[in-house]
């Protein structure tokens, strides 16, 4: 009887890449939904342009390097990828510069370093960071928030919008965002940002409009719901053990912790902690991007140290640097020293003295 | 953190268990084979039973091919105190010893021994000993070797090392986790055979004496707990610990972290921190050993998995075929697309490539999955860094690191992730997502990073011994140049001495010893050629004969003595009265002339000598060829001594031509006490012939003599410089010669005529094939060092 071989443990959990994959696909879609509720179907939209060019560079790529398409395109790591991006950039941004984006997070980032598992850097926020600074006015235009705005503004106008520039009616981007009282609106960072600098305080700023019906008193309409609906999906992942508590947990504790620190100092010119955590992306970035296994740290130690110093990072850029929001620049900037933290926080192995690795 | 006994003690009463990190929750898949009883599997008509079942060495056979054996009869002995025998399952008959497929990963070929069952199962005579207590624990746990026990759980370790320990022991843990799905041989043992393990491990404590024993169950075996706890409830000092059920809990090294909260350092025991730990199917076989006598024969084996009719737990003979417990199992071939056997259980256990394969001690499963029942998805994917191994490892390792270093061959990185430390129970790989083999890459690298040990000592070995060879031919060379300067400063001195005092290194050096010689010459020359006719003969059949040598030497003096008295009384003009046996009238006369002959001869052979002495010494090295030198003057020395004896011969033999026979007396010296009474005769019996035949006689002499020297000189000369050419410093073998020589050199000297040309030939050739064989040696020694 000629018996097959193969090698120990002949048992596995059922859980694997893809599913993984898929089940952070699915975690997002609280989130996704409450970017639709609040900002329109631009999200939706820009999601299938994303994933599309994502499948369609990485078939390309993995062709290119004699890879197998089929197996490789099956991992769903792609698709994550471009909805990360897509949930990130405003959802009217044209059509061209999400294809960039998403060409050079796959092709770049991601492709160029060896594919899935090999890439240092987080591809969506590389991307991200990229179509920032390449083309800083259309990244930051963010529609206000769905009741704040004064059009509405269907599916096909989104659509039209992101291909031709304009919506059906002739609108273009800057008079759709256009607020009732003729005052343009940003998102809450970006208008706090800006008013500071104009030596407004920080309690008046809050009174602006776009704060009201904000989760929280200093939570902007919209914004904080959406970030709330990102927390669900994260706390989801976690539940599935898909993501373990040390990076969500120490980055928004740095933040909190940091946020406070400034905003007991000075409470005119600092925000609280609430706020830094509600609005922009911190939640998101929290459960869904510093969380990327392949680019973040590795062992439990680590994870709390690259979890805390991307939080520390949000809250200094924002603070004291040029952009309002600085998720993307904390990740990429921790990136970079994933593997010094993960050598020096090896942990002590079974039976070796203490204070050794 | 080392928790103390009493700690660990209080905690245990508490039921408080520590926990070790990582760990996964497979599914159990237990009930498929716990529901029933423990089966005897029917008797196989032939067993494969492998001399080497443990770690360790086998032991020596003891049958041969067609003997008869009884069940239970030692198939080896214990040869080492590694090695426990193995003993035949049943009673039958040896049908060969060969190299038979064996349970081994790779599906090596071990020694197996073949036995045919005759079908009457009939014991070998036992001899039980259930009052163990009284019994020394030193033939108790000779008793355990003899019985084969070995490790049942896992690895096969030698029972009776293990018991025979000078550590304390604080805690006795008796394994009954059993953590692997599918697998429970030890819980239906727990559940049946509660008695003999409890008496087992009674024998264990006695053995040991622990502080505390432990008997370790995962919780998902509730009815074993409850019939051991049963057991344990008079016995304070045995207590039941429920383990939560997580694989590996079973693992030797993490259930001593449950139990005691303790680590296994690095590289040491379990011993090292208070535990001892064995298996409670060892503890039951134990008990049969010791209380019962039986050897270990047989275990439970569990055989499960979709693919049998009946799955359950089958006590299996050792040496049974695994295609015989697979056909009494009910084997449902159907079941399984690609035929697969599991020897263990899913997690560590192996695949058989063999049905064939017997059954071992440390078989304690066989898995016989259905297609699609495990779920072993071979679809590698690239690793994304989830650590969800990391999270998983019992050791704390970081699987991950490993895994990408063990894959980039870059061993001494994945030895500084203490790669070593990983027990491979494979809980990384089961959780991981992309389905990476990572025990599989792990033992790889393990085995590259042994040979590559392996080959490094052998390369180390060879580098050691390069290095000491280089070292020793350094110090030779240098030895060697410290002799050629030696030598060369000897020679340059050799050199400068006659150079500026020539004459005077004549009379200074050389000289006196020439004067001897020269006496001694003169003496032997007249002894000669008066009595060679008489001495050579004599001489030739006993060439070791010393005293004619003394007596000469003492003639010698005589001679002299009477020569001084001779010139005295030649001088004073006086004829000498004492000269009785000569003519009074010529005598003065001849003895005048005589003693002028002697003293120009004696000054020309001085003189002769001093040249041929100094020559060697020149161009042979002194140092390294001593005994050449030596040769070489003796040689010089007996040349001249006969070449004058052959010239004052020939002039004696003129003379006395001249005189002819007026003057027979001439030939006898006035002094020579001994040879004096034969020369008379000599004379006597051919008054006219004896000059003549003398002097043709002491040509020869002098001929032969020459001759020999020559040689000698050629012989010697040739040696030494090619000695001196290759240069290895043979003192210590010519220290002998030269003794031999030094002595012999005076005898030599003296009895050059007379002590024999085959003695002297003989020394000069022994010394010449010395002298070569030296060179050769020499010569090849330094083939050896180029």
């Amino acid at each position: 009887m000629k018996l097959n071989l193969a090698s120990s443990p002949h048992l596995r959990a059922k859980r694997d890449t893809s599913q993984v994959m898929r089940l952070v696909l699915y975690a997002m879609l609280p989130g996704i939904a409450c970017q639709v509720v609040f900002f329109g179907w631009g999200v939706i939209i820009q999601a299938f342009l994303a994933v599309a060019t994502a499948l369609a560079t990485e078939a390309a790529i993995l062709s290119l390097r004699n890879k197998q398409v089929k197996r490789n395109l099956s991992d769903y790591s792609a698709v994550l990828t471009a909805c990360l991006l897509a949930v990130s950039i405003p959802p009217t941004l044209p059509w061209w510069m999400t294809v960039t984006g998403t060409f050079f997070a796959i092709a770049i980032v991601k492709q160029l370093y060896g594919g899935l598992g090999y890439n240092l850097f987080n591809p969506a926020m590389v991307a991200y960071v990229v179509l920032l600074v390449s083309f800083p006015a259309a990244m930051t235009q963010w529609l206000p928030p769905e009741g704040v705005r004064a059009t509405a503004l269907s599916f096909t106008d989104t659509l039209s919008l992101i291909f031709t520039g304009y919506t059906q009616t002739g609108l273009d981007v800057t008079q759709i965002r256009d607020v009732a009282d003729g005052m343009t609106s940003a998102t809450p960072l970006d208008q706090v940002k800006t008013g500071l600098t104009r030596s407004s305080t920080y309690s008046e700023l809050l009174a602006s409009p776009i704060y009201d019906g904000g989760l929280f008193d200093s939570g902007a309409a919209g914004w904080s719901w959406v970030s709330a609906a990102w927390a669900l999906g994260g706390l989801a992942l976690w539940r599935l053990k898909v993501i373990s508590w040390h990076i969500p947990g120490s980055m928004i504790a740095s933040v909190a912790l940091c946020a406070l620190f400034f905003h007991l100092l000075n409470q005119d010119i600092y925000a609280s902690p609430v706020f830094h955590l509600i609005n922009g992306s911190v939640l998101f970035g929290a459960f869904f991007i510093a969380t990327d296994p392949v680019s973040a740290s590795t062992t439990a130690r680590g994870r709390i140290v690259f979890g805390a110093l991307i939080g520390f990072w949000i809250v200094i850029i924002r603070t004291f640097g040029g952009y309002p929001d600085a998720v993307a620049f904390a990740v990429i900037i921790m990136n970079m020293a994933v593997p010094l933290i993960d050598y020096y926080t090896r942990p002590r192995t079974y039976g070796h003295p203490r204070g050794k690795a | 953190m080392f928790p103390v006994y009493e700690e660990v003690l209080a905690r245990l009463d508490k039921g408080q268990l520590s926990s070790f990190p990582g760990g996964v929750h497979p599914e159990g898949h237990k009930g498929l084979s716990n529901q029933t009883q423990i089966v005897d599997l029917p008797l196989a008509k032939e067993y494969v039973v492998p001399v080497r079942q443990h770690i360790g060495t086998e032991g020596t056979l003891l049958v041969r091919p067609g003997d008869k054996v009884l069940k239970g009869q030692p198939l080896t002995q214990s040869s080492q105190p590694f090695s426990v025998p193995v003993h035949a399952p049943t009673s039958g008959t040896i049908a060969g010893i060969a190299q038979h497929v064996t349970a081994h990963p790779s599906g090596l070929d071990e020694l197996c021994v073949t036995l045919k069952a005759d079908g009457h199962d009939t014991w070998y005579p036992l001899s039980p000993c259930p009052d163990y207590a009284k019994v020394e624990k030193v033939s108790l746990t000779e008793k355990l070797c003899d019985a084969g026990i070995s490790g049942m759980g896992g690895a096969g370790f030698p029972s009776h090392i293990k018991v025979t320990t000078n550590k304390p022991v604080e805690f006795l843990i008796i394994n009954g986790v059993e953590c692997e799905p599918y697998i429970t041989s030890d819980d239906r043992l727990m559940r049946e055979h509660a008695d003999g393990i409890m008496a087992g491990i009674e024998i264990l404590v006695h053995l040991l004496s622990p502080k505390c024993v432990v008997i370790a169950i995962e919780d998902n075996k509730p009815e074993a707990i409850r019939v051991l706890s049963k057991q344990v409830e008079t016995l304070p000092h045995i207590r039941v610990a429920t383990v939560e059920t997580k694989y590996p809990a079973g693992g030797e090294k993490q259930l001593i972290q449950v139990v005691t909260g303790r680590e296994v350092p690095r590289k040491g025991l379990p011993l090292d921190v208070g535990v001892t730990m064995f298996n409670v199917g060892t503890c039951f076989a134990v008990a049969q050993a010791i209380i019962e006598g039986k050897p270990l024969v047989e275990r439970i084996v569990t055989v499960t998995g979709q693919a049998v009719k009946r799955p359950g737990n089958y006590r299996v003979r050792l040496g049974t075929p695994v295609n015989h417990v697979l056909s009494q199992a009910g084997y449902l071939g159907e079941k399984q697309t690609t035929p697969q056997v599991i020897m263990g259980g899913p997690m560590m256990g192996f695949t058989l490539n063999d049905a064939a394969v017997p059954v071992v001690k440390t078989t304690n499963c066989l898995l016989v999955p259905a297609t699609g029942e495990l779920t072993n998805g071979d679809d590698e994917r690239a690793c994304i860094r989830c650590s969800a191994c990391a999270d998983a490892c019992p050791a704390t390792l970081l699987p991950q690191q490993l895994y990408w270093h063990s894959k980039a061959k870059e061993y001494d990185k994945a030895q500084e992730y203490n790669l070593f430390d990983c027990i491979e129970c494979g809980a990384c790989a089961y959780v991981c997502p992309s389905e990476i083999p990572l025990v599989h890459y792990y033992r790889k690298a393990k085995a590259d990073i042994r040979l590559e040990l392996d080959e490094k000592a052998k390369a180390d070995k060879a580098k050691e011994r390069f290095e000491a060879r280089k070292a020793r031919l350094e110090r030779e060379k240098e030895e060697r140049e410290a002799k050629h300067r030696k030598a060369k400063e000897a020679r340059l001195a050799a050199a400068a001495q006659p150079a500026t005092d020539a004459p005077a290194s004549q009379s200074s050096d050389t000289a006196p010893k020439d004067k001897v010689a020269a006496a001694l010459a003169r003496a032997k020359a007249r002894k000669a050629a008066a009595q060679k006719a008489e001495a050579q003969p004599e001489t030739a059949p006993a060439p070791q004969e010393e005293a004619p040598a003394a007596n000469d030497k003492k003639a010698a003096v005589a001679a002299a003595i009477a020569r001084a008295k001779a010139k005295k009384a030649a001088q004073n003009a006086t004829p000498p009265a004492d000269s009785a046996d000569a003519a009074p009238a010529p005598e003065g006369e001849t003895d005048n002339k005589k003693a002028a002959v002697a003293a120009a001869i004696a000054r020309a052979k001085a003189k002769k000598a001093a040249q041929n002495a100094t020559p060697p010494a020149d161009s042979a090295d002194a140092a390294p060829a001593p005994e050449g030198e030596t040769d070489n003057k003796k040689a010089a020395v007996a040349a001249a001594i006969a070449r004058a004896k052959a010239k004052k011969a020939a002039r004696e033999a003129q003379q006395s031509a001249d005189d002819n026979s007026e003057k027979p007396p001439v030939q006898t010296e006035p002094a020579q006490p001994e040879p004096a009474q034969k020369e008379p005769e000599a004379t006597q019996s051919s008054p006219a012939a004896p000059s003549a035949e003398e002097a043709r006689k002491a040509r020869i002499a002098a001929a032969v003599a020459k001759a020999k020297a020559k040689k000698a000189a050629k012989d010697n000369d040739g040696a030494p410089e090619q000695a001196a050419k290759t240069g290895t410093g043979a003192q210590e073998t010519t220290d002998k010669p030269d003794a031999d020589k030094q002595t012999d050199a005076q005898a030599d000297s003296d009895t050059v005529q007379k002590k024999a040309d085959p003695a002297d030939e003989k020394k000069a050739r022994i010394a010449a094939a010395v002298a070569k064989a030296k060179a050769k040696k020499a010569a090849r020694d330094n083939g050896n060092n180029d």
